[in-house]
């Protein structure tokens, strides 16, 4: 066990965790920020998707050891409001089924739209096939990303 | 979360009283006042309750239960909009909770097989109409005009002047009045808010990551579990050595029942690393089976004469002696697991005098009867609490996995949770169960289907076929029936259970008997169905002219056999009371064959949610095409193969093809749409890569078939 400061959505937490702890179990556990999901453990669904500076990372592969002074960022702090464009446009265009894999999508869906405002639709496709939705949302998700996108400034 | 506050519980009953209840309209009227809590106890207004589904605040806000359980099938958003829809409610201000198991309040509290909406129609729609009625009759005292005179509109009594009085004004006396015993339900044609899009009423919580499924429920208190479960159907614990498990940091115990081990601890990290030195040595205790054993016993069980006769008509051995051409062909799939997204989870909390269950289930009232027995206690001391459901599938229909976490926290004398890995879903799941059929057809000369026969042979499938389906009752002479083999290897209901496989086989198989009878596929259905309708054999148990007319709008919708540069496959099938038919499409791209477009046309009777309906065909459709193409479980001396994304393929973003989605209008109650949608898409896909390939698909998962090399997927969804 070791003491972990980490930035979590602006605030720094204090954790005492076991150094090859994944940042998932991290948040869920220790921290209570259960909106980051687990799916599969191995980096393959994408459920558990949240930003490390900024970047869309899978939380579940990166051990809390890793993270250092980088700023994490979670669905919970995505938006004080749930008002990000990617959460407005998901909310317009009904995209959640079972909504299990839609933190991590929306995580995804920001990561790329804060580097690339207007993705062609190549980049979103592979900007969003790590993220697995076994409901089958597909066709929404690209429609709000979409939409997402017109409403970025 | 909402609970209902103890200090409210003395105002329900004093009002309770004055409200009047009793049995009303074949489901049971709640007789009480009581007040909805936020979670930091405060009250939000003091609500009026109408009956187990409604109540009505004085500040108007309509606040309605929703008993079945929610997995992503929009249940939660569609039943309170019947309601609300029969009360004239103001959807703005209206206000979903999930209800609790509640067996005195609601019946058939379950997701499963397509039946929420069908059963309950009904009945939610008399709640709203009844509450309505109620409030108008206050407002006709109020003021003293005859109740015939009034209207209601968007949460309010309208009178003929135009003044109006609001339901939350209205709702104390309203409630006061005798509960009338027949209420005149709406004119469908007057809806105003069933059919219309209606956004779902957890979206809020679900973008901005609230606490909404089992595995996100935490308590104060509470220890975390997961169950080391023998890896291979068939064995047994021989002997647990958890000496190094128990000493890792955060571990409380290791506790051996059953066959499991369970290891609990403080946190799901610490309680992963302990299982990695677990050691738990296994030994055969039956049959311990290999996909490759299956495969061999197939083809010895579709040789076997005797079977179990499961439909019987005419004389099947003289129309194919008579035969001009007999079709014999044979398809096969494997199992699959049902992989939710959310694993596998439940909290319990055995107490001296009762039993508390939270977590995701689709049959809570099974959970609360299997832990009921396993603990021999009254079911009456068992609580159910319903959270919402990261995907189901039909796995979550299985109580295994709720009754563990209950036999565990008696064990411990403690609340806890336990968490299955996702090793643990694919390793120790209820699979689809491996099936293979062998279809044969027997055409006479000019290409009338005189003879039909199928076969279906299971491992753990039960009755593999569906033999009143279509098209029985449409040949003059046929046979179905079955061979199911028992095995360790445990199986249930997997969305759209049997057909999930049998309308591509099926489907794609008289895309062949049609060609061979020089037919156009779509035309040869709608004759089969017309002979069924003029002279039918036997018993007919499916409705000719609805799939008819799911056939023809498909057809229409695609611009059936008009499309020059496309290849179309097209399939039509009957599930859980509800017709769909599609029609894929194949294009050639720069000599790679291409799917592109899947268009469905959907039969279920009245459409509640527009978004909600869509999203089940298209969810259907991707869910359909995503397991034909890749899923598999194939198992090694009784243990899984497959145990985690990285070789259990789901269907991703950029493999989706676009999808068209289209309802049939014809005002009939809603019949289910939570899985007909997904068993047609297999056959439509292969069919249309025959066409524009010549080689038939026989066996699934699709992408391991050579058939299958070359073809090209989701081109610009
Ligand atoms: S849980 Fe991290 S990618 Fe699946
Ligand atoms: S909405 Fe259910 S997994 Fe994506």
């Amino acid at each position: 066990m070791a003491a972990y400061s980490i930035n979590v959505n602006g605030e720094t937490k204090k954790v005492d965790v076991a150094s090859d702890t994944p940042l998932l179990w991290v948040l869920r556990d220790s921290l209570g920020l259960v909106g980051t999901k687990y799916g599969c453990g191995i980096a393959q669904c994408g459920a558990c998707t949240v930003h490390l500076n900024g970047t869309a990372v899978r939380s579940c592969a990166l051990p809390i050891s890793a993270i250092g002074t980088s700023k994490v960022t979670t669905i919970e702090g995505l938006s004080k409001e749930g008002d990000h464009p990617v959460q407005q446009a998901w909310q317009e265009v009904d995209v959640p089924q079972c909504g299990y894999c839609q933190a991590g999508q929306i995580m995804s869906a920001a990561a790329l739209l804060a580097k690339n405002a207007k993705p062609t639709e190549e980049q979103i496709a592979t900007a969003m096939n790590g993220n697995i939705c076994r409901c089958g949302t597909y066709h929404r998700i690209k429609e709000a990303v979409v939409l997402a996108s017109s409403k970025m400034k | 979360m909402e609970t209902l506050s103890k200090t409210s519980r003395r105002d329900f009953l004093k009002l309770g009283l004055t409200a009047g209840g009793g049995l009303m309209l074949s489901f049971n009227w709640s007789d009480s006042v009581a007040a909805i809590m936020n979670t930091s106890g405060e009250a939000l207004a003091a609500n009026v309750d109408f009956n187990s589904y409604l109540s009505i605040s004085p500040d108007d806000v309509v606040t309605i239960f929703s008993p079945n359980p929610e997995l992503g099938q929009n249940i939660k958003t569609s039943f309170p909009m019947v309601v609300a829809e029969e009360l004239d409610a103001d959807w703005k201000k209206v206000k979903v909770v999930q209800a609790a198991l509640d067996v005195k309040k609601y019946d058939r509290q379950l997701t499963g097989g397509s039946g929420a909406v069908p059963h309950s129609w009904e009945r939610l729609r008399k709640a709203g109409a009844t509450a309505r009625q109620m409030l108008i009759e206050a407002a006709a005292k109020i003021w003293n005009v005859a109740a015939s005179t009034l209207t209601t509109a968007n949460g309010f009594v309208i009178h003929p002047n135009g003044t109006k009085l609001s339901y939350g004004a209205l709702a104390t006396d309203a409630a006061a009045l005798t509960v009338p015993t027949e209420v005149k339900l709406k004119n469908p044609k007057d809806f105003k808010l069933i059919g219309t899009v209606v956004p779902n009423v957890d979206n809020k919580e679900m973008i901005t990551g609230k606490p909404l499924y089992g595995l996100d429920f935490y308590r104060e208190g509470m220890l975390h579990a997961m169950i080391q479960r023998p890896p291979s159907f068939g064995t047994k614990i021989k002997s647990v050595d958890a000496t190094a498990a128990k000493a890792l940091p955060g571990i409380v115990d290791v506790v051996t029942f059953k066959n499991n081990v369970a290891i609990v601890g403080k946190s799901t990290w610490e309680i992963m690393k302990a299982r990695k030195v677990l050691k738990v040595e296994y030994e055969n205790a039956g049959n311990v089976e290999s996909t490759s054993d299956h495969d061999k016993l197939f083809k010895e069980l579709l040789d076997k004469p005797e079977a179990t006769v499961r439909r019987k008509d005419g004389d099947v051995e003289t129309a194919f002696k008579n035969a001009a051409t007999v079709i014999k062909r044979e398809y096969q799939c494997p199992f699959l697991s049902h992989a939710p997204m959310e694993p596998m989870n439940f909290f319990a909390h055995v107490k001296a005098d009762g039993v508390e269950l939270i977590g995701p289930t689709q049959t809570p009232d099974r959970a609360r009867m299997a832990t009921a027995q396993l603990l021999g206690i009254a079911p009456e001391k068992i609580t159910v609490e319903l959270t919402r459901l990261g995907g189901g599938f039909g796995r979550r229909l299985q109580a295994d996995y709720v009754v563990e976490a209950a036999e565990l926290s008696k064990l411990i004398n403690a609340p806890v949770k336990v968490t299955w890995s996702r090793e643990d879903d694919m390793m120790g799941g209820s699979y689809r169960p491996a099936v293979r059929y062998r279809f044969e057809a027997a055409l006479d000369t000019t290409g009338n289907l005189i003879g039909y026969k199928l076969r279906g042979v299971g491992v753990n499938a039960g009755n593999s076929t569906r033999e009143d389906n279509f098209p029985s009752g449409a040949v003059a002479n046929l046979l179905i029936d079955s061979i199911d083999h028992q095995s360790p290897i445990t199986t249930g209901a997997w969305r759209a259970p049997i057909t999930n496989f049998l309308a591509f086989a099926e489907q794609a198989f008289l895309d062949e008997v049609a060609l061979a009878a020089k037919k156009d596929p779509v035309q040869f259905r709608l004759d089969l169905l017309d002979k069924a309708k003029q002279t039918p054999t036997g018993a007919i148990k499916y409705d000719i002219d609805r799939m008819k007319s799911v056939i023809n709008l498909a057809a229409e919708k695609s611009g059936w056999g008009k499309k020059k540069n496309l290849a179309q496959g097209f399939s039509v099938y009957f599930s859980h009371r509800s017709y769909v038919a599609q029609v894929a499409e194949v294009e050639m791209v720069s000599g790679n064959p291409v799917l592109k477009k899947i268009i469905a046309a959907s039969d279920c009777g009245i459409v509640i949610n527009l978004s909600g309906a869509k999203q089940q065909v298209a969810g259907g459709i991707v869910d359909g095409l995503g397991h034909a193409l890749y899923g598999q479980v194939t198992f090694k001396d009784g243990a899984a193969e497959q145990r985690n994304f990285n070789n259990y393929k789901l269907i991703r973003y950029n493999e989706v093809p676009q999808v068209e989605v289209h309802f049939v209008d014809n005002g009939i109650d809603p019949t289910g749409l939570g899985e007909p949608a997904l068993p047609p898409t297999g056959g439509a896909v292969a069919n249309a890569i025959f066409k524009a390939t010549g080689k038939r698909l026989y066996n699934q998962p699709f992408t391991l078939q050579e058939e299958m090399k070359g073809v090209k997927l989701g081109q610009k969804m």
